[in-house]
């Protein structure tokens, strides 16, 4: 399915900020119209936004993608081009190319046991397929949210995900690296969370999004508990200047995480994680 | 095509009249060229601008020009530049953007590209453009820079009369005869200082050309002349990959200890990804005027020798030399199978030319191997 050369991919179409939350210090959530024309993402997939006059990055689509009122995102400001985007207020444009990749396994997950493991940026991609085991919340087993953050304070969708606890059909655990006073629940690393949930190791499927020394950590554990490597599921994160394959930033020796990913199963890139610096 | 079975034979007047018959036909003719003590590509108006009489002699981060005894036009191999320089330009504005009165509008760039004339394109030169049409026309997006800038162009090929120092196409099987790809492709036959062109059509458009050139059929000598000329090159090539399948070595051996060796010599310049004829990646770059109100992005050719190159927040991916150097050999000898179902090498010897401490591709490989 070759693009025709009059369609350039590298060109953004403009989008306009229809919402623009506040989620957490440095992370904002902004809501895009118009979406008319967009074609429709899966959840795990990506869009390239551009803050016109400062650069483009891949941010995962955070939005409930059976939901039709506009494109969302969840982004943190790191750098350049993150800050802009996070400064943009209604009304305001910035380009869009997408939606690119290969998202999440979500027909995988009928009949299972599913954990979501999630370190602090890392629960906008995994929303949309929050919205869609809780939209279809019979075809799958037990559901577990492990979330992990910093502080308190950088909890994201934080009246969303009270929500979610409040759901006598899902286990949501959320622990933090340092707590403060208005703190009383979990302090640790995501992975102390895993004893706390009931699962069926031998048909659960994971799905794991944060740092990569996170995800790490946490097929480690997954895997000491007897989940099978064909049953876990990262996001990958690489520099990206196209996101479809033609600037080669993105290689993660054989693949390409903007095309191939960026998720992956993880019995297809352990050989690859388990070198450094690849 | 059944290209071997037309075959003709030009004079330098006759080359002299293949430019201006491209020329009328509105192509940009462009070709090899004596500049800086190089040879380089670039636009070329007649046969005086070919560099008549030069040869070169390269060796490992070594390329010197030379003059030969006697007038041949192409007498020498590759030199730093590319192809790739016309078709995937160092530089390529992607869009322009404009906001007034609260709109934004962007407008893609579609400046229409010259439609260039190749001159002395080398086999292993028309294997690496076969390589980077995979690339950039064989994925899902196709890159329609590149496509229109390839589709429209005109390939007069040149076997080689002789190897380089650093090539090794025949061990890459690439070279040094132009089996595809090409519309005419020459062979020059250097008789008493005289020089003559075997000619062989490779396109319907290239027979049409030829059709209107002063020209004489090619007799069974003259075939047989061009043959041994390809074999003399083949003989003579200055390197060799080694045998085996060194994609299953590399990709067995990414913690072998030569990674380190290497390491401790590479300067990380990226010379060998800029002169590379296959190395395609881009990094993308933002302008924006003093208000804001008009901005713009532009693609130019990226390394991954850079420490941005694998940039992420919270550093390079790649920090290390021996991280690159591995990237980048891995990448060209074995994951470009993976990729593109190719090498991403055609042993050219650019890299190993152009790499100012003269490491060589061919070597590294047979360390790993262990040979020596
Ligand atoms: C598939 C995918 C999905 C993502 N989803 C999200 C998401 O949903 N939300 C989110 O917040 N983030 C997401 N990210 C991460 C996001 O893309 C990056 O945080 C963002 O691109 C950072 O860009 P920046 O310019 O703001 O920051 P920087 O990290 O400062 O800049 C990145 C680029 O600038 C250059 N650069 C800047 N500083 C340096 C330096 N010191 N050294 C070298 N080079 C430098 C490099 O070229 C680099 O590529 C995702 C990434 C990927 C790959
Ligand atoms: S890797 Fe070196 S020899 Fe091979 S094609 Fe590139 S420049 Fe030429
Ligand atoms: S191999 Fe040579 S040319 Fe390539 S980056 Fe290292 S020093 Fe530079």
């Amino acid at each position: 399915m070759v693009q025709p050369a009059s369609h350039d991919p590298m060109v953004p179409q403009v989008m306009r900020v229809a919402q623009a939350q506040l989620d957490a210090p440095d992370v904002f959530t902004l809501k895009l119209e118009p979406e008319a024309d967009l074609p429709r993402f899966t959840p795990g997939q990506f869009n390239m936004l551009t803050a016109f006059g400062v650069g483009e990055s891949a941010i995962s689509v955070s939005g409930d993608p059976a939901s039709g009122d506009g494109i969302v995102h969840t982004i943190r400001a790191v750098g350049a081009v993150s800050r802009a985007l996070t400064e943009l207020r209604v009304g305001d444009s910035l380009g869009l190319r997408g939606p690119f990749g290969v998202g999440w396994p979500m027909e995988e997950l009928y009949g299972k046991d599913v954990i979501l493991l999630a370190g602090g940026i890392g629960l906008a991609p995994l929303r949309p397929a929050i919205y869609r085991l809780l939209a279809e919340r019979e075809r799958f087993g037990a559901v577990a949210i492990l979330y992990g953050t910093r502080s308190p304070a950088d909890i994201l969708f934080r009246s969303e995900v009270e929500s979610w606890r409040q759901r006598l059909d899902v286990d949501v655990h959320v622990t933090v690296d340092h707590a403060d006073e208005s703190w009383h629940g979990q302090v640790g690393v995501v992975t102390t969370l895993l004893p706390r949930i009931a699962f069926d190791p031998g048909r659960t499927v994971a799905l794991l999004c944060g740092p990569e020394i996170m995800m790490r950590f946490g097929v480690q554990a997954l895997g000491s508990v007897g989940v099978p490597d064909e049953g876990m599921y990262l996001s990958m994160e690489r520099s990206m200047k196209c996101g479809i394959g033609l600037c080669g930033h993105c290689q993660f020796s054989p693949a390409f995480v903007c095309k191939d990913g960026p998720v992956f199963r993880y019995d297809q890139i352990r050989y690859l994680l388990a070198l450094k610096e690849l | 095509m059944e290209a071997g079975r037309e075959q003709s034979v030009l004079t330098v007047a006759g080359v002299e009249a293949l430019f201006a018959a491209l020329r009328d036909r509105g192509y940009r003719v462009v070709g090899p060229t004596v500049r800086d003590q190089a040879i380089v590509y670039d636009d070329i108006a007649a046969v005086d601008d070919l560099p008549r009489g030069w040869t070169d002699e390269q060796d490992g981060g070594h390329y010197r020009l030379n003059r030969r005894d006697d007038d041949a036009l192409f007498g020498y191999v590759v030199g730093p530049h590319s192809w790739k320089k016309f078709l995937h330009p160092p530089r390529q504005r992607l869009w322009s953007a404009k906001r007034e009165d609260g709109e934004t509008r962007v407008t893609a760039d579609v400046t229409e590209p010259p439609r260039f004339a190749f001159i002395g394109v080398r086999a292993c030169e028309l294997n690496a453009i076969a390589i980077q049409d995979r690339v950039f026309l064989g994925g899902p997006f196709a890159d329609p820079h590149y496509q229109a800038r390839r589709e429209d162009a005109f390939f007069v090929a040149v076997n080689c009369g002789q190897a380089g120092g650093t090539c090794f196409c025949a061990s890459m099987k690439t070279g040094p005869k132009a089996e595809a790809g090409f519309d005419l492709a020459l062979t020059e036959m250097l008789e008493g200082g005289e020089s003559r062109f075997l000619v062989e059509v490779g396109s319907d458009e290239g027979r049409d050309v030829l059709a209107a050139l002063p020209r004489e059929p090619a007799t069974a000598a003259d075939e047989a002349t061009a043959i041994g000329i390809v074999a003399r090159t083949t003989a003579s090539m200055g390197r060799a990959m080694p045998e085996g399948d060194i994609r299953e070595l590399l990709l067995e051996n990414l913690e072998h200890p030569r990674w380190d060796d290497v390491a401790e010599r590479c300067l990380t310049c990226g010379n060998c990804t800029m002169v590379c004829p296959t190395c395609f990646c881009t990094s993308v770059e933002d302008t924006s005027d003093l208000t804001g109100t008009e901005t713009s992005r532009e693609r130019r050719w990226d390394s991954c020798f850079t420490m941005d190159f694998s940039y992420i927040h919270g550093g390079s991916v790649r920090s290390s030399a021996k991280a690159r150097y591995r990237q980048w050999m891995t990448h060209k000898l074995a994951t470009w199978f993976d990729q593109f179902g190719t090498s991403g090498c055609v042993g050219c010897g650019r890299c190993v030319t152009w790499c100012p401490v003269g490491i060589d591709i061919t070597e590294e490989v047979r360390a790993i191997q262990g040979g020596d």
